[in-house]
């Protein structure tokens, strides 16, 4: 995505690179404290910048307390319920761990929730994946607004937005840098 | 990708690509315990077949029925066609009945670009006489880039009844927009007049042009499109074009087989080639079942802009 000079002089960066780290940080914790050290638990990001912060929340897992979480992707372009009010998306890839998600405590994880409507095709896609033994939802930012009666498990920051604004989130992986920030007006 | 798919000419490299990308993705589905899509429900998907054919049908109903749709079978045989009913009369009937998306496959060549123009629905093309059978280039694309990694610079050569292979018209028209070097290799009598003009090269000896292939496409000569005799004896076209075990042996370490099917063992390829491990035949008919699944998202998965 090509910033504009003019959207990006007037975004408000939410989030620094080391807030970020730091959410990551609280998140790999708060996944640890509630499923008792993280066993029988894996983790799929939806493309594309949750399967990076999939990623990022193993491994801090993995340096806190020496526990291996399997981690996948799952795509849930197929499960949209919006795919008519556009041109048809580019298919991101799905990619279970090698143990599957049978009797496994999911969590799903994505960079923002909005207005719900991803987390809901996720749980359709998971549906047809497998049977977890349940199934939560981690994302780095809430910004309200949500069409469907969903919440998130873990939180990494609530932040209140208007709706018109747009959230931007950059990682490494995908964008070259970290961070979160608010831009006023979608850039054309 | 625009509404209709009626000639593989239709699809630059971009948009190909993106076919054959988004097949690889929809592929998974098909190794799934649940082997079902939710995207296109509540569409229809009409498969308007004038000619016989087992695979191709079967693969568009497949694929529509794996992302959901409605899918209703329509055979000239038995039907109103019998009776007299003209293509634009059936195609209007089908339209009232709220088709979104018209899969035809007809003896005449243009028949679905003419049914596009009465439709307000997606037409693709499942083959329309000797002319083109672009989902069937698709899944040969598809199959080479998945055994072979690539389809830039590669040598493909296309064998046997080229002058009545809407296959080969197709392939040689989508493998040389994704940079494919295609050589159609058959008897002088079945290669088409104007050959020339195609983006690709000819030969009519086969034992000359095996070395330097990556990829051997074997097509089966049409005997039922065939009025006159284009060639002495089934066994001397064997002889000539057929790809038996001692021919096969002269190819590339890494080179592949591939046919489109049906095949006529002992005609154009032996029993031995056409179950080695070169071949790809039995890949290419489940290839066909994701690209059309492909296709068909494309096609109806979005909204009309």
């Amino acid at each position: 995505m090509a910033f504009s000079e003019a959207a990006h002089s007037t975004a408000k960066t939410v989030l620094s690179g080391a807030d970020l780290q730091r959410v990551v940080d609280r998140i790999a914790h708060q996944i640890l404290e509630r499923t008792q050290g993280a066993t029988g638990t894996v983790l799929l990001g939806i493309p594309t910048r949750g399967a990076p912060l999939a990623h990022r929340i193993a491994d801090r897992i993995h340096a806190f307390e020496r526990v291996r979480v399997p981690v996948g992707v799952v795509d849930v372009t197929l499960y949209r319920d919006d795919l008519r009010s556009q041109a048809p998306r580019a298919l991101g890839p799905t990619q279970l761990p090698p143990g599957g998600i049978d009797g496994q405590r999911v969590i799903l994880v994505d960079d923002v929730l909005f207005r719900g409507r991803t987390a809901r095709a996720a749980l359709d896609a998971l549906r047809d994946l497998g049977r977890p033994a349940a199934v939560q939802l981690a994302v780095l930012v809430d910004r309200g607004h949500r069409e469907l009666p969903i919440r998130a498990d873990y939180v990494g920051k609530n932040l209140p937005t208007a709706l018109a604004e747009q959230v931007r989130v950059s990682l490494a992986e995908t964008d070259g840098t970290d961070s979160v920030a608010i831009v006023p007006e979608p850039p054309e | 990708m625009n509404r209709h798919l009626l000639s593989a000419a239709d699809l630059d490299a971009a948009g190909a690509t993106e076919v054959l990308d988004t097949a690889a993705e929809l592929a998974n589905v098909t190794g799934r315990e649940v082997k079902k899509l939710p995207t296109l429900r509540g569409r229809t998907v009409v498969n308007l077949f004038y000619e016989d054919s087992t695979r191709t049908r079967i693969s568009f109903e497949a694929a529509a029925k794996r992302l959901s749709a409605d899918v209703i079978n329509f055979s000239a045989k038995g039907s109103s066609v019998a009776k007299g009913e003209s293509l634009k009369d059936t195609a209007l009937t089908l339209q009232a009945m709220g088709a979104d998306a018209v899969v035809v496959r007809h003896s005449a060549a243009g028949a679905p670009h003419r049914l596009a123009h009465w439709l307000d629905g997606s037409v693709l093309n499942a083959g329309d006489g000797t002319n083109e059978h672009p989902t069937q280039a698709l899944l040969d694309a598809y199959t080479i880039r998945s055994r072979l990694g690539r389809l830039s610079g590669l040598t493909v050569a296309v064998v046997g009844d080229i002058l009545h292979s809407r296959v080969a018209h197709s392939n040689a028209r989508l493998l040389h927009t994704l940079g494919a070097k295609v050589v159609l290799v058959g008897p002088p009598t079945l290669m088409p007049v104007g050959v020339g003009a195609w983006p690709v090269s000819f030969s009519y000896d086969l034992d000359a042009v095996l070395p330097e292939a990556d990829v051997v496409m074997m097509l089966r000569v049409q005997q039922e499109r065939m009025a006159d005799s284009y060639f002495p004896t089934v066994r001397e076209y064997a002889r000539h074009y057929g790809l038996d075990s001692r021919r096969a042996a002269r190819l590339a370490e890494h080179a592949i087989v591939m046919a489109p099917g049906p095949i006529i063992r002992g005609m154009e390829i032996a029993p031995e080639v056409a179950d080695s491990a070169r071949s790809t035949i039995v890949e290419q008919v489940a290839n066909g079942v994701s690209v059309r699944m492909a296709v068909l998202y494309l096609l109806l998965g979005g909204g009309r802009q």
